[in-house]
Order: structure tokens, then C-alpha cells, then sequence
């Protein structure tokens, strides 16, 4: 393992550290417990938007910090879900008066620890709902799995409740554009070579150079199974065929697009994806309105990539184009 | 030689469970690299090498109720992932079971057991044969509660306790996960120990074997 890092327990905390002085004009960085809060929060009389989860998907969650999206996040060990005593002060701080939306991702860990913290919330006084993101088409949603994970879909749901709050929607109006998305979005990974986690520090899973892992979640776990290496438009179609499916996308429906890459693939690969993403979604009369292709939600150094599909209505795109100012994220502001 | 189960037992077990589970931190890792997705060993270790610090800094509380609360609060704080609420509720409600009590009976011991279970079960949701920590919590509080009403002492209601919860771990090996990261794997979850399980069994072992009874 080699790895731009001092100590592997220190990962976390030292890339927050940076991470708060390189944006200080937009987030302050808590230490203790460790939490990330938008400069000017809490803003008032404004709905407070918390996420969080796992870290080693940056720049999901604290690189959505800011206006027009995320009030706050909570980064957990890397690929473990933050602690209740780290969500209940994020949760607080951020507590302009209109309650607080929790936007979780359906990992058993994630949904555990919001739930704690959300209970131990509304005991000091904050009124707290919550989503959950479960926009992942690999996993078959039956009685027989924790159900389907939340994955790229998390950064639109956050993208666009975060509109809704800013533009001063309340908390039942926030939280039911957010269910709206999270409705409305599937997701579908694929991954061409495991990333490796800093305090383990062996490859999270086995492929070998002929297989390719497909539907995995964000962090390389897996949902269908081992397929031999194809070449790009091959597996984007594996991706895209059951979000279609899934959605029952049809000729005229609107959408916005996202192809995610885990951290390990270049930018010129993940292009050449939403090439034939683009290709296909004309051929069935479906329109990309807006999209975005880049690093979003990774898995460390992982090499694949994720695409994210959001069937858009006329609000959806309008909170969309709303100014948007986060480290990772920016237009309009 | 049996050791009376009161509050300095209760933090000798913690400071066992430390020990075991760091040296059983890479394994752990392993277990749950093969299902999931590799961090329960390290999760644990940090949460117990948390709890035994609390302990050794502060004044040692004066009841097991009261080490055991503590701890339930430091694991779910320092743990994170499912682990952290799971073993922390398990923990609270050991710890609120107990109540005043200085020193723990055959029953209470079979009682703690049951609603460290229970409350497992309420959080995690999950039930027997999902592949989970479950699948090790029930024989043992089954285990516990059939010594206690046998007669057993305090000791032996545990050493039983343990002893069918390895046996519990050992079980869920050739099961498909239903529950939890491993879920997503399907069948090929089968034929892996589950890491959850695993650890259940290692603190257990060493809730016997501080208290002195044979550990089968």
C-alpha cells in the first residue's frame, strides 16, 4: 500500500483539517466531535440540511457544503457511518428554527446512527425528518436484503432539497421534494479494480484484470456479480438498462444526468460513458437536461464508475439551476 | 476459583474484552472483508481501547450497571458503522437490566444476556438464521437461561452463555445474509463466518472466563 497519508488513524481528521482551511471562506470545521458546518449557519428562519456517512467518498458530503445545499456533514471512519455524539451538535448547530432534514443513505450503519441521533435531537428541542436514499438498482429490493443503498442519487437529493431550503420552502416542503428525488433516481456502479482502505491496508475485494465487478455500491461491495472485461459502450448499456427498466423511463420524460467516477478513473474515461448514456437515452426519446460527469461520490481510489439517473420534473430543474456555492459544487452564486 | 460478578469484574471483563478483540482485530478485518466491507475489527478495537481508557482515567463506577452504561455509551460514540449502535444498545440495556444491584446472581446474569439480546434485536431488526450478531446473542441467552434455571451459578450461566455463542458464530457460516452489508452479497455471502457473530463470541468467552467458570 502506498498511500499520501501520515498515520492511517489520522486520515479523517487530517483531511478535514486541510479541507477547512482550504475553504474557509465557505465551511467551519468542528473538531471534536468532528463536524462541518456552512459558514453562516445556523441561517435563520431557513431549513437545516444534515448528510453524512462513511468518509473516503469525498467529495460527498462536507464537499456540499454550503448555499444551495448541505448546512452540514458529518464525516464517519472511513467507510463507517458518523456516531450519534457527532450528528446530535451538527444537528443543533445548524437548527435555524425550521427544523432539520436528515438526508441518510440506506447503509444498516447510516440509518442506525441518524435514527439515534435524531431521537436524541428532538429530545433537546430540534424537530428533525429524514429521507432515505435508496437509489441503487443493483440490489434487488425484496424482504431478503437491508434494501437498496443509497449511492450517486445522495448528491442530487442534496443538490436539490438544498435548493428548496434556501429558497425558504418549509420542513414538511423540504422533505417532500427530497422524497420526490429520491423517488425519481436510480443508480447503477460498476468497478474495475478495488480500492484499498488506509487502516486495513489490503484491497477491499478480489477482480482480477479480465473481471469487472458490476453494480457495486461506494465501496466496492457488490450487488449482481462478476462479468469478463467489456469495453466501455458494452458496460455503460449494463449500467443504464436496469435504470430504465427500473424507472420505466419512457419517450418525452426529462432527466438529469450524472456519470460518477469512484475516484480512480480519469476524467476522458467517464466522458466516453456519458457518450453512450447520451446515445442510448435519444434513441429511446428521453432528454438529458442537465448533467453533471466527474467525481462526486467516490470510494477512495476505486476504479469505475457510477451512473446516476434522476427523472426530472419543472420544479426539480428550476431548484437545480438555483446558485449552488460549495467546494465541490458551484454555479449562478 | 469463581469471581464474585460485581462492578471490578465487570471492568476486569472490559479490559479482557479489549485484549481479545485487538488481537482478534486483524481477523475480524478478514471475516468481514470477505462479506462486507472491512472494518469491524478496526471499528471494535477503536471502541474498546475507547471504553478501557474511560475506565482507567475516572474513578471506576460502583456498580456493573454502572461500567457497563459507560461503555455502552463510549462504543456507541466511538464505533460507528452498525457495530457501534448495536453493541452500545446491547450494553445500555445489560446496564439498565442490572439497576442497583452490586453483585450479579445465576438470573441476573441470564437476564442481562437476554436484554443485551433483545435490544439488538429491536435496533438492528434482524432475526435468527439473517446472519447477523443475532444468530449468536440467541443460543447464548437460550444457553444462559436454561443454566440459571438448572441451578448453575453465575459463572457457568455464562461460561454456557459462551459456549453457544461460538457455537452460534460457528453456525452462520454456511448461512445467506439477510441483514446488513453481507445482504448484498446474496449466496455468495454463504460459506464466510459472520464478523458480527464473531466478535458476540469473543466478548462472551471472555465475560466467562473473567468470572472463572470453565469455558467449554
Amino acid at each position: 500500500m502506498k498511500k499520501l497519508i501520515n498515520d492511517p488513524k489520522a486520515v479523517v481528521n487530517e483531511s478535514v483539517e486541510g479541507f477547512g482551511i482550504a475553504h474557509a471562506d465557505l465551511v467551519t470545521v468542528h473538531p471534536e466531535p468532528l463536524f462541518i458546518t456552512r459558514k453562516d449557519a445556523p441561517v435563520r428562519g431557513k431549513v437545516g440540511l444534515v448528510s453524512g456517512g462513511g468518509s473516503g467518498h469525498e467529495p460527498l458530503h462536507a464537499g456540499f457544503v454550503g448555499r444551495g445545499m448541505l448546512d452540514a456533514a458529518v464525516p464517519g471512519a472511513v467507510f463507517t457511518s458518523p456516531t450519534p455524539d457527532q450528528i446530535i451538535p451538527a444537528t443543533t448547530a445548524v437548527d435555524g428554527g425550521a427544523g432539520v432534514l436528515h438526508i441518510v443513505k440506506n447503509y444498516t450503519g447510516d440509518v442506525l446512527n441518524f435514527e439515534t441521533a435524531a431521537e436524541m435531537a428532538e429530545a433537546e428541542g430540534v424537530t428533525v425528518r429524514s429521507v432515505l436514499v435508496n437509489d441503487d438498482v443493483a440490489v434487488e429490493d425484496s424482504l431478503y436484503t437491508a434494501g437498496r443503498r443509497g449511492v450517486g442519487g445522495t448528491v442530487l437529493v442534496e443538490r436539490i432539497a438544498g435548493a428548496a431550503a434556501e429558497r425558504g420552502d418549509d420542513l414538511d416542503g423540504v422533505t417532500a421534494v427530497a422524497q420526490r428525488v429520491v423517488d425519481n433516481v436510480r443508480s447503477m456502479g460498476v468497478a474495475l479494480a478495488a480500492c484499498t482502505v488506509p487502516h486495513a491496508g489490503v484491497p477491499s475485494f478480489d477482480l482480477s484484470d479480465e473481471e469487472i465487478e458490476i453494480g457495486i455500491g461506494i465501496h466496492g461491495e457488490p450487488g449482481r456479480h462478476k462479468i469478463a472485461m467489456e469495453n466501455a459502450d458494452g458496460i455503460t448499456q449494463r449500467l443504464l438498462d436496469p435504470i430504465v427498466a427500473d424507472l420505466k423511463l419512457a419517450s418525452g420524460d426529462r432527466t438529469i444526468v450524472m456519470v460518477n467516477g469512484m475516484g480512480g478513473t480519469p476524467a476522458s474515461e467517464l466522458y466516453i460513458v456519458f457518450r453512450k448514456v447520451a446515445q442510448l437515452l435519444e434513441g429511446l426519446g428521453v432528454s438529458i437536461d442537465r448533467s453533471l460527469v466527474g467525481n462526486y461520490i467516490t470510494a477512495l481510489e476505486m476504479q469505475g464508475a457510477s451512473l446516476t439517473v434522476l427523472r426530472a420534473d419543472d420544479e426539480m430543474l428550476e431548484l437545480w439551476d438555483s446558485p449552488v456555492l460549495t467546494a465541490a459544487l458551484r454555479w449562478g452564486a | 476459583m469463581t469471581q464474585p460478578l460485581d462492578s471490578r469484574w465487570a471492568v476486569l471483563w472490559v479490559h479482557e474484552a479489549a485484549r481479545v478483540v485487538a488481537e482478534n482485530r486483524t481477523r475480524l478485518i478478514e471475516l468481514d472483508r470477505a462479506i462486507g466491507d472491512a472494518d469491524h475489527g478496526e471499528n471494535m478495537d477503536r471502541g474498546f481501547s475507547a471504553a478501557v481508557a474511560k475506565l482507567d482515567a475516572g474513578e471506576a463506577p460502583g456498580t456493573p450497571a454502572a461500567v457497563l452504561k459507560q461503555v455502552a455509551m463510549t462504543l456507541m460514540s466511538t464505533v460507528g458503522g452498525a457495530a457501534g449502535p448495536l453493541y452500545g444498545t446491547a450494553f445500555l440495556r445489560a446496564a439498565t437490566f442490572l439497576g442497583d444491584a452490586e453483585e450479579i446472581d445465576a438470573a441476573a446474569a441470564a437476564g442481562m444476556i437476554r436484554a443485551a439480546r433483545d435490544g439488538i434485536v429491536a435496533r438492528g431488526k434482524a432475526e435468527v438464521g439473517d446472519k447477523t450478531m443475532v444468530d449468536a446473542w440467541t443460543p447464548a441467552t437460550d444457553a444462559a437461561e436454561t443454566a440459571a434455571q438448572a441451578g448453575a451459578s453465575a459463572s457457568d450461566v455464562l461460561a454456557a452463555a459462551a459456549a453457544a455463542a461460538h457455537a452460534g458464530a460457528v453456525a452462520t457460516e454456511p448461512l445467506i445474509a439477510r441483514k446488513g452489508r453481507a445482504s448484498y452479497l446474496g449466496e455468495r455471502s454463504a460459506g464466510h463466518r459472520d464478523p458480527g457473530a464473531e466478535s458476540t463470541a469473543l466478548i462472551l468467552q471472555v465475560a466467562a472466563e473473567t468470572a472463572g467458570g470453565p469455558v467449554g
